[in-house]
């Protein structure tokens, strides 16, 4: 019986279910190509379905599909990994469910999170906590702290005190890209997360195993960065809360089914018609931790702004290009890292030229109009980034607004005023222009 | 009546060898562009001093300038400036006060124009807002950099590999790099030497900052201790300067130890020792003295704390050496006690709170700085659990005075004492009752 059986919230089971269930298995030979199926009539309900079974997949903070995957066969295990960056192909090729931990949005109460940290640390590892707390990650059988600040590099420790029977791993990337320095180093902190893995699974992880999943995995990226590029090409017909919450379902998913997810959205969006409206088009930066509450990026959509492009759970777009499928995989893994890896403030820009030159390729490749900071509060390396990547854009004349917030800001008027304001000008620009 | 006339701080010869040794290394920034001098500018935690001084480098520590002006309440405005540049609230703000003082002209805390470095080098230890400041910085200089990445110890242990990455580092890129800005060649056994200087430093360090262990301790491990801390964690480690200056603080504290007394106060001697406690975090600067003397006043000792390890934790054994010279170097750095993780962090404080047989754990939260504050409600906890000990919570900032409140801090670490106290006496009258 297939996992999703499942996977809707108290158990029942809907229409949007079985359209979404139907896809997923009728639909994997339809995976590229979305482009040759011209809608044949407008079918404004195509991708209601499937979003409405991924706003379940985001709603459910009892991870009730990650246990319905563990259930359908005995002896699984899933793997927790929070922000920014983990090679999962490592925890797949374990035969392991990869799950993203992306806070508790705004709809946890959080009760105990908050006993454990001052108001001037941001949201995430407290919800974190909560989860934990609660037990509504008991599902998980470890859990891996990215390298990516020192909230969640304590964090780690946290958990290392708090659950003490679950395998924990502090998961350091190299900060230095040298094949010969940093690339040997990730190796080995890799081929450790692969013996741990080999491990806890009760056999060890192959090469075959890696160079599969490392196919999987390349698979994964090159859908995601489709949804990406229609979404680019035409935001109207894949708004941004639709585009995240088929990103967030690759959290809890299987990789495999995620693929197939967005592949049959893609198609069905392509299929429907909606009004194109007189947005202005924005990258949204600074989003790549604590995620921001979902009515954010409504409001900043209903303020006027497409959002073009972002950087929303970065692991699923982390490596920019295929990883090699032959020869040694965990090299494959370290060259991709090291030389063809997604820019984010967690990561060290070694050429001061460089700074910001990502944002600047996304603002031009996507036709962007201007950037939308937005940074959680008291998120140093979000909020320190950005002068820097502000100052890039001032030199090349692209506009951009800041804002901050919390996983739990209730309050969105300020920010669709801002951001309507923003949309505004950028008209009036291109008027004047 | 006649307003009391503020005290004088009292000073012992080790300090006023300090100050001087201090003011001649400022002496040396803001010569360099006239002697030709080259300056690099690196951190504090994990710095590698003694190779920097291999290749004659005059070394300037943005967090040493933040830390200076704060204690001369000169940051509150910098950070402000900062600020108004762009920089939001939230971060931490030596990063602020560094980048305000660069805005206002790059003026040293004693008054002088400092240098453009010649190099950047960022030994990335124990904290990831160093990576960030230090990009903020080359933006602004636009000299030539590198950069040191230390691995954290998220297991608790040094591994291996983490040795060997930093080695690697050291010798393909960092060593490389000192070698064509200075135009020195690198000689390791001058390195070695150096070396050999910085393990003697920290023996009589060692033995300075376990003497508290003695009641009354003759020192003061926090508010005495950054003093103490000073030379070793900044650019005298492994100067000749160095080695003589710890002798010296050595045989001060020796000589109160056998004279029964407690930790000289910029008030003076402290007349009585009441209670004796383990400090987490770094101090407040802005109101330096005025936050000491909430614990003098007292009668508070603090015996031991973590924030004189941030530069090098020293007494669990670790002394720099000679024999494994780039070896040693990325020892220190990944031993560092922000790089230790939270786990291995509570066994520390716990076990401080024994040996020196502390009342208990007081942690001084840092807003601005997440590397220490995020996780410290847990150690608490903890440490209060495994030794039975009440600990108390306060929050400051290190350097912007916004975030100093003096009456909360007061009425905090008042009914801390006080807690302290009733314990003492619960635990008097249940061994009565026993
Ligand atoms: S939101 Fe920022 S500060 Fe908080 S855990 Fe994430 S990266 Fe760290
Ligand atoms: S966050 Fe803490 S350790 Fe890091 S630079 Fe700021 S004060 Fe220093």
């Amino acid at each position: 019986m297939p996992f999703w059986k499942n996977v809707l919230l108290n158990g029942k089971t809907n229409s949007n279910y079985k359209f979404v269930f139907q896809n997923l298995k009728t639909k994997t030979h339809m995976s590229a190509n979305t482009e040759n199926s011209k809608p044949k009539n407008s079918d404004t309900k195509a991708t209601a379905p499937l979003v409405a079974y991924c706003q379940e997949l985001f709603d459910d903070l009892d991870f009730k599909a990650v246990k319905a995957w563990k259930e359908e066969k005995p002896g699984r295990k899933a793997i927790g990994y929070m922000p920014v960056y983990v090679p999962r192909e490592i925890i797949h090729a374990a035969g392991m469910l990869p799950v993203g931990i992306m806070g508790g949005g705004d709809q946890l109460e959080v009760i105990h999170g908050d006993a454990y940290y001052q108001s001037y640390i941001c949201r995430i590892p407290r919800s974190t906590i909560e989860l934990g707390v609660t037990g509504r990650l008991d599902v998980l059988d470890g859990m891996l702290f990215p390298s990516i600040c020192d909230v969640i590099r304590n964090l780690s420790g946290m958990w290392k005190m708090m659950f003490k029977d679950k395998y924990v791993r502090y998961f350091d990337v190299p900060q230095n890209y040298e094949d010969e320095i940093g690339g040997k180093f990730y190796i080995h902190e890799m081929q450790q997360l692969r013996d741990d893995l080999g491990k806890l699974g009760g056999h060890e992880i192959s090469d075959d195993d890696l160079l599969n999943s490392i196919a999987v995995y390349n698979e994964n990226r090159k859908a995601v960065e489709e949804l990406y590029e229609f979404r680019a090409k035409h935001p109207w017909k894949a708004p941004s809360t639709e585009v995240y919450l088929l990103v967030r379902a690759g959290m809890v998913l299987p990789v495999e089914d995620h693929t197939i997810l967005i592949r049959d959205y893609l198609k069905a969006a392509d299929l429907e018609e909606r009004p194109v409206r007189d947005n202005c088009r924005v990258v949204v930066s600074g989003v790549f931790c604590e995620q921001p509450p979902f009515n954010m990026i409504k409001s900043i959509e209903m303020a006027g702004c497409y959002i073009v492009d972002d950087d929303f759970m970065l692991v699923t777009r982390w490596l920019l290009e295929d990883v090699a499928t032959t020869g040694d995989p965990l090299e494959n893994l370290s060259k991709a890292f090291l030389h063809h890896s997604n820019e984010t403030a967690a990561k060290y820009e070694p050429d001061v030229e460089n700074k910001g030159v990502y944002l600047i390729d996304s603002v031009r490749n996507n036709n962007a109009e201007g950037i939308i900071f937005a940074g959680p509060s008291f998120c140093d390396p979000a909020l320190l980034d950005r002068p820097m990547l502000q100052n890039a854009l001032a030199a090349q004349d692209i506009p951009y607004t800041s804002f901050e917030y919390a996983e739990n800001s209730g309050q969105m008027q300020p920010i669709r005023e801002q951001a309507g304001t923003f949309a505004d000008s950028i008209k009036l620009w291109s008027v004047a222009a | 009546m006649p307003k009391k006339a503020p005290p004088t701080a009292i000073k012992e010869e080790s300090m006023e060898i300090q100050k001087k040794m201090i003011a001649e290394n400022f002496r040396q920034l803001y010569d360099a562009p006239k002697t030709g001098q080259k300056v690099v500018s690196t951190f504090v935690p994990g710095n590698l001093n003694e190779l920097l001084m291999c290749f004659d480098f005059a070394r300037n520590l943005p967090e040493i300038n933040a830390l200076q002006n704060g204690m001369r309440k000169k940051t509150g405005r910098m950070i402000m400036e900062a600020e108004r540049a762009g920089h939001s609230e939230d971060v931490c703000t030596y990063v602020k006060a560094d980048l305000g003082m660069m805005a206002q002209g790059n003026i040293g805390p004693t008054g002088e124009v400092l240098p453009t470095p010649d190099l950047l080098l960022l030994s990335y230890t124990g904290c990831f807002t160093f990576m960030k400041w230090f990009e903020l910085v080359r933006e602004q200089y636009k000299c030539e950099t590198a950069m040191l990445h230390v691995p954290y110890q998220g297991d608790g242990v040094i591994t291996k590999n983490m040795r060997d990455y930093v080695v690697k580092q050291l010798k393909q890129e960092i060593i490389p790099t000192l070698e064509r800005v200075s135009g020195v060649k690198f000689d390791i056994d001058r390195l070695r030497e150096y070396l050999r200087q910085s393990a003697k430093a920290e023996e009589d360090l060692v033995w300075v900052l376990q003497s508290a262990k003695n009641k009354p301790s003759p020192i003061d491990a926090y508010f005495g201790g950054v003093y103490y801390v000073g030379p070793i964690f900044s650019s005298f480690r492994g100067s000749e300067g160095a080695a003589t200056y710890y002798e010296m603080l050595r045989q001060e504290v020796e000589e109160r130890l056998r004279q029964g007394k407690g930790p000289i106060t910029p008030e003076g001697e402290m007349p009585e020792e009441k209670y004796r406690l383990v400090v987490e975090g770094p101090p407040n600067w802005t109101h330096f003295r005025e936050f000491w003397k909430m614990f003098y006043e007292e009668g508070a000792v603090v015996v031991a704390s973590s924030y004189t390890k941030v530069g090098g934790v020293y007494d669990f054994g670790f002394r720099h050496d000679p024999d494994n010279p780039l070896e040693t170097l990325a020892d220190y750095c990944l031993g560092c006690y922000t790089n230790l993780n939270l786990p291995h962090r509570a066994d520390m404080l716990a076990q401080y709170v024994e040996e020196y047989e502390a009342d208990g754990l007081l942690i001084n939260s840092i807003k601005s700085c997440n590397s220490f504050s995020a996780g410290q409600l847990l150690l608490l906890r903890e440490v209060e659990k495994r030794t039975g000990k009440p600990g108390a919570f306060i929050e400051t900032d290190l350097v912007d005075p916004r975030y100093f409140s003096a009456a909360n801090v007061k009425n905090r670490l008042e009914s801390y004492f006080q807690m302290i106290k009733q314990k003492r006496e619960g635990s008097v009258a249940l061994g009565v009752a026993a």
